[in-house]
């Protein structure tokens, strides 16, 4: 690659990262579906999906290919644009948001970083304001599905969301000031020092506020105890009850790119992004330019995906809020804790520093 | 590049806005709306002020017209009608908006000296930490207006909550 400029590799860099970056992310989609259905299956004590291939392994293609063969249903009293609008603007905004992450260490050829897609100054808050458009997809949809069990649950979410996206929002301010910085690379160093000492949620004392993200996080994404917008024994579906094949998969997508992200953004902040759980300890250990870029990125694949299967254990667990319920805490509970982690932290820090 | 950019977003922004006006249902107006927010985040970000551009996004489309979309949801509101007072504001608008235009384009040209000195986007490329600047600045030399701020938005909060509690 010596005789391209730099531009030049640059640019090419930038077009295959993309490009792995969502086959990735959308294979990630399909496999996280796959690991939801059978680690439900075995806590409910049966097996799963498991006829097609190995183990089930290929169901999520099939999912797949039957949902792109469905008939696509287009109700005649929808409000036409709006109504495909919502389904790409909930895709769109969800698989963005993944261009920001640092999957591992950084590895530069000729000046790209390989892996990140966009080292932005703002990250964080590029992450935060992607997933407040995201909204827009679930509102739209709902009102232009004209459909009042689409527009009840449309309301509930975007309700849900407003109100959990302040007390996500707060719940990162804790790690931002120990980082001093909005950057995910400047956070993932703050916390690389000692290993799992030095990880923002226990050394860094940010457990509380990883709880409160993790909770704030499950209600973002609607997922269960947190899943109102489409509880299926009061709205039918919730806001995609009048979608059908592929733009019903679009928003079957978004929910799980959605999880993706929020389990990479908690890795990034709070578990200590691509680094290892050991610090420095075994840097002498395989110590190869390849094992040097691998490594971290199957540490960080590793979290993400603990974080995942939290997330699914969760939802095997745990029953559905009421809406009352759901609003009370969010407004009453975690955002006092959230503005009292902030000050805590900053007190410390003062003190400290 | 940087101009590729302004052009595409500028135009998007302008498309947007005259979106906003045409249009006839409240929430495709709202929509455009967003668009033209958007647009100018992204405008901010080519100037270099990237915190001001994600503040947009975040508070300006993410929440406000968020809760736009939600009222006119809400509400069920339909298509506008015209009366004697939209036609009045016809008569008053598009002259006052050409004497704007008129003026805005005037304080440009005659300021066309002062403006050359400056590098749009300079800061763009440099690794200078925006928020650290705006924040050091809003802490220390800006403390006292920004502290009356946020104590005028405060009595706005507690204003809204005394209007919704009135009924009872």
């Amino acid at each position: 690659m010596a005789h391209l400029s730099n531009f030049e590799v640059f640019l090419l860099l930038s077009v295959l990262k993309v490009a792995v970056v969502l086959v990735i992310t959308l294979m990630g989609v399909a496999y996280t579906v796959l690991l939801e259905r059978k680690l439900l299956g075995r806590m409910q004590n049966r097996w799963g999906p498991s006829r097609v291939g190995p183990f089930g392994l290929l169901q999520p293609l099939m999912d797949g290919a039957k949902l792109f063969l469905k008939e696509d249903m287009m109700p005649l009293a929808v409000e036409r644009p709006l109504f495909i609008l919502a389904p790409i603007i909930a895709l769109g905004c969800a698989l963005i948001s993944v261009s920001m992450v640092p999957f591992g260490a950084v590895t530069r050829v000729q000046g790209t970083d390989l892996f990140q897609i966009a080292n932005v100054n703002i990250g964080l808050l590029v992450i935060l304001g992607v997933t407040s458009i995201g909204v827009y997809g679930i509102t739209l949809s709902g009102w232009s599905s004209n459909n009042k069990y689409s527009l009840l649950g449309s309301l509930r979410s975007t309700a849900q969301m407003i109100s959990y996206e302040l007390a996500l929002g707060l719940s990162l301010v804790g790690v931002v000031l120990r980082a001093q910085s909005l950057n995910l690379r400047v956070i993932v160093e703050s916390q690389s020092s000692r290993g799992i000492l030095s990880w923002n949620i226990f050394g860094g004392c940010q457990i509380v506020a990883f709880f409160i993200y993790l909770i704030a996080a499950f209600a973002e994404t609607n997922r269960a105890p947190f899943d109102l917008p489409e509880a299926e024994n009061e709205l039918v579906a919730g806001y995609h009850t009048e979608y059908s094949s592929m733009k019903f998969a679009m928003f079957f997508m978004a929910e799980y790119a959605n999880m993706i992200t929020v389990s990479c953004v908690a890795t990034l902040l709070f578990l200590g992004g691509s680094t290892s759980v050991f610090g420095h300890l075994f840097d002498h250990f395989l110590n190869t330019p390849v094992a040097n870029a691998a490594f971290p990125v199957c540490w960080f694949v590793v979290k993400v995906f603990s974080f995942l299967a939290l997330y699914i254990w969760v939802r095997g667990t745990l029953p559905r809020f009421r809406y009352d319920q759901l609003m009370g805490f969010g407004w009453k509970f975690l955002l006092p804790l959230a503005m009292a982690n902030i000050i805590v932290t900053s007190l410390i820090l003062a003190v400290r520093g | 590049m940087q101009l590729a950019i302004f052009i595409v977003f500028g135009a998007l922004a302008l498309g947007g806005a005259l979106n906003l006006l045409l249009q006839r249902h409240p929430i495709h107006s709202a929509l455009s709306l967003v668009v033209v927010m958007m647009s100018l985040a992204v405008l901010y970000w080519s100037l270099g002020a990237e915190f001001l551009a994600a503040a947009q996004v975040i508070v300006y489309s993410g929440a406000i017209m968020v809760l736009f979309v939600f009222v006119i949801m809400l509400l069920n509101a339909g298509t506008e009608e015209r009366t004697h007072g939209s036609r009045a504001a016809y008569a008053v608008g598009f002259p006052g908006a050409a004497a704007i235009f008129c003026l805005l384009i005037f304080v440009f040209l005659s300021e066309r000296g002062a403006m050359k000195s400056t590098t749009i986007g300079g800061d763009l490329s440099s690794t200078v930490d925006n928020i650290a600047q705006i924040s050091a600045m809003l802490f220390t030399r800006q403390l006292l207006p920004f502290e009356v701020t946020s104590i005028l938005i405060l009595v706005a909060i507690l204003g809204a909550v005394v209007l919704a509690r009135k009924e009872q």
